[in-house]
């Protein structure tokens, strides 16, 4: 690699680094937007006592529901994780840990990550069980709830378009938790559909800057539709 | 007679004003979209990152970026926007989303909410719920009246974990709409044929009842 280019030929080098144990952040919302190449990536590499911090966790077979195959993910940071039988299973059979956390305050937390801000304060799951054991204050009158933050070790991005640079744009709603996941990965790495050259994105409509960005691969996507509905 | 869900949802339509941009949960408030009055705008918020929701595709219109936030296929109307998940909630968590729309396990006197947890069954997760209730600045509970034993899902103080706290400020059910407010339930309309007497049987929280209780109007 040379200056600013961050593309890399294999998933292998795309993944280079990561350990067992380490905390992983994926982009996506349930299938859509979801980096699949270096999820099978992950697979492959059979690295275990994974923390996933992701919205959801895949469906079996597909997504993140592969990791559970194996028993690579010790735990999941998720707002919903109704989708898969696997999950279901290991869950009850203690073999899995669960956070479930809001769906707004798990992208804050991970902007806040991104951003260097360790903590925040909610009205989100004020008085639920959410709020159980945290910090909580007053500010004009009404309860919050003190959240800490998440970084990872590594963050896993699916994007539409990205340069070599590393500046990325998503498409329609596959852009969901991406751009707040590729802030907060100490190694961020970014899985595209397109490659393209500095200069060929218009710099005002880049939604992840490349500075966020470590290592850029060319992907090839099946993009799985979890609920396909179509008009009558 | 008992509302069917269609009808709960037309009555959830009347709520919406020209220019509301509103939050539309799974099941029964999905089916309002259907029932906006022809003579007003309202724009559909779906939390995974579109403001602007539009009707399922066609097969032509398939595409595997274009879902909601139940995970279903869907298009975008003319003027959406599409956002990332912390732009999403900074819409909702900070009150700039007129309505929410949501289902209920129970809802009591104090405004309070559980929708999300049922102990010793498999919990799934709150999904965008516990934001949507914190941050918008009118929520509507539907819901029906009772669950399938008869026993009243409007109660003194909820059961369930919660959700949010004093946050419910109305609700629309099989039977009625009613306003929460002064640690009571407000009976405000009835559905068509629902005796106040059906209601009150079936209304297990404080219930404060008007001389006259009109019936809702379709």
């Amino acid at each position: 690699m040379a200056g600013f280019d961050k593309v890399v030929n294999s998933y292998a080098e795309a993944m280079a680094g990561l350990e067992d144990n380490m905390t992983v952040i994926a982009g996506g919302f349930g299938l859509c937007g979801i980096p699949e190449g270096l999820i099978a990536q992950i697979k492959t590499m059979q690295t275990k006592g994974l923390t996933i911090v992701s919205n959801n966790c895949g469906v079996d077979g597909f997504g993140l529901g592969i990791l559970l195959e194996d028993k690579q993910i010790k735990k999941m940071v998720s707002s919903y994780v109704g989708e898969n039988a696997l999950f279901e299973q290991q869950l009850l059979n203690g073999e899995l840990e669960v956070e479930l956390t809001p769906q707004g305050t798990l992208a804050e937390k991970m902007r806040a990550g991104g951003a260097g801000i360790p903590a925040f304060y909610t009205a989100t799951g004020y008085g639920t069980p959410v709020g159980d054991g945290k910090e909580s204050r007053e500010f004009n009158g009404r309860p919050y709830i003190l959240e800490e933050s998440i970084t990872g070790d590594f963050a896993i991005i699916k994007a539409y378009k990205a340069d070599r640079y590393g500046n990325c744009i998503y498409r329609h709603t596959a852009q969901n938790f991406n751009p707040m996941a590729a802030t907060a990965g100490r190694i961020t790495v970014v899985e595209v559909e397109h490659i393209v050259e500095p200069g060929e994105l218009e710099p005002s409509q880049i939604h992840t800057p490349g500075i966020y960005v470590d290592r850029v691969i060319q992907g090839s996507f099946e993009k799985r539709i979890e609920r396909k509905v179509v008009a009558k | 007679m008992a509302l069917s869900r269609e009808q709960i949802a037309m009555r959830v339509a009347q709520e919406f004003q020209d220019g509301d941009y509103v939050n539309l949960g799974i099941g029964i408030p999905t089916l309002a979209a259907n029932y906006v009055p022809a003579d007003i705008q309202v724009m559909l918020q779906s939390e995974n990152g579109l403001l602007g929701m539009g009707p399922n595709p066609t097969e032509e219109q398939l595409d595997a970026d274009m879902i909601n936030a139940g995970k279903e296929t869907v298009t975008a109307v003319t003027g959406a926007s599409i956002f990332n998940s912390a732009e999403s909630f900074a819409m909702i968590r900070g009150g700039h989303v007129d309505f929410t729309v949501l289902g209920a396990f129970e809802v009591d006197v104090s405004g309070n909410i559980a929708s999300w947890m049922i102990p010793n069954k498999l919990i799934k997760g709150m999904g965008g719920a516990m934001d949507l209730v914190a941050g918008a600045k009118n929520i509507i509970v539907t819901m029906t009246h009772a669950d399938k034993h008869g026993n009243s899902k409007l109660l003194q103080q909820c059961t369930l974990p919660l959700t949010g706290v004093n946050c419910i400020t109305r609700i629309i059910t099989d039977l009625a709409v009613l306003e929460v407010k002064n640690q009571a339930f407000y009976l405000s309309e009835r559905a068509p044929g629902v005796s106040v007497e059906e209601i009150q049987s079936k209304t297990a929280g404080e219930l404060v009842v008007p001389e006259h209780v009109p019936e809702m109007q379709f």
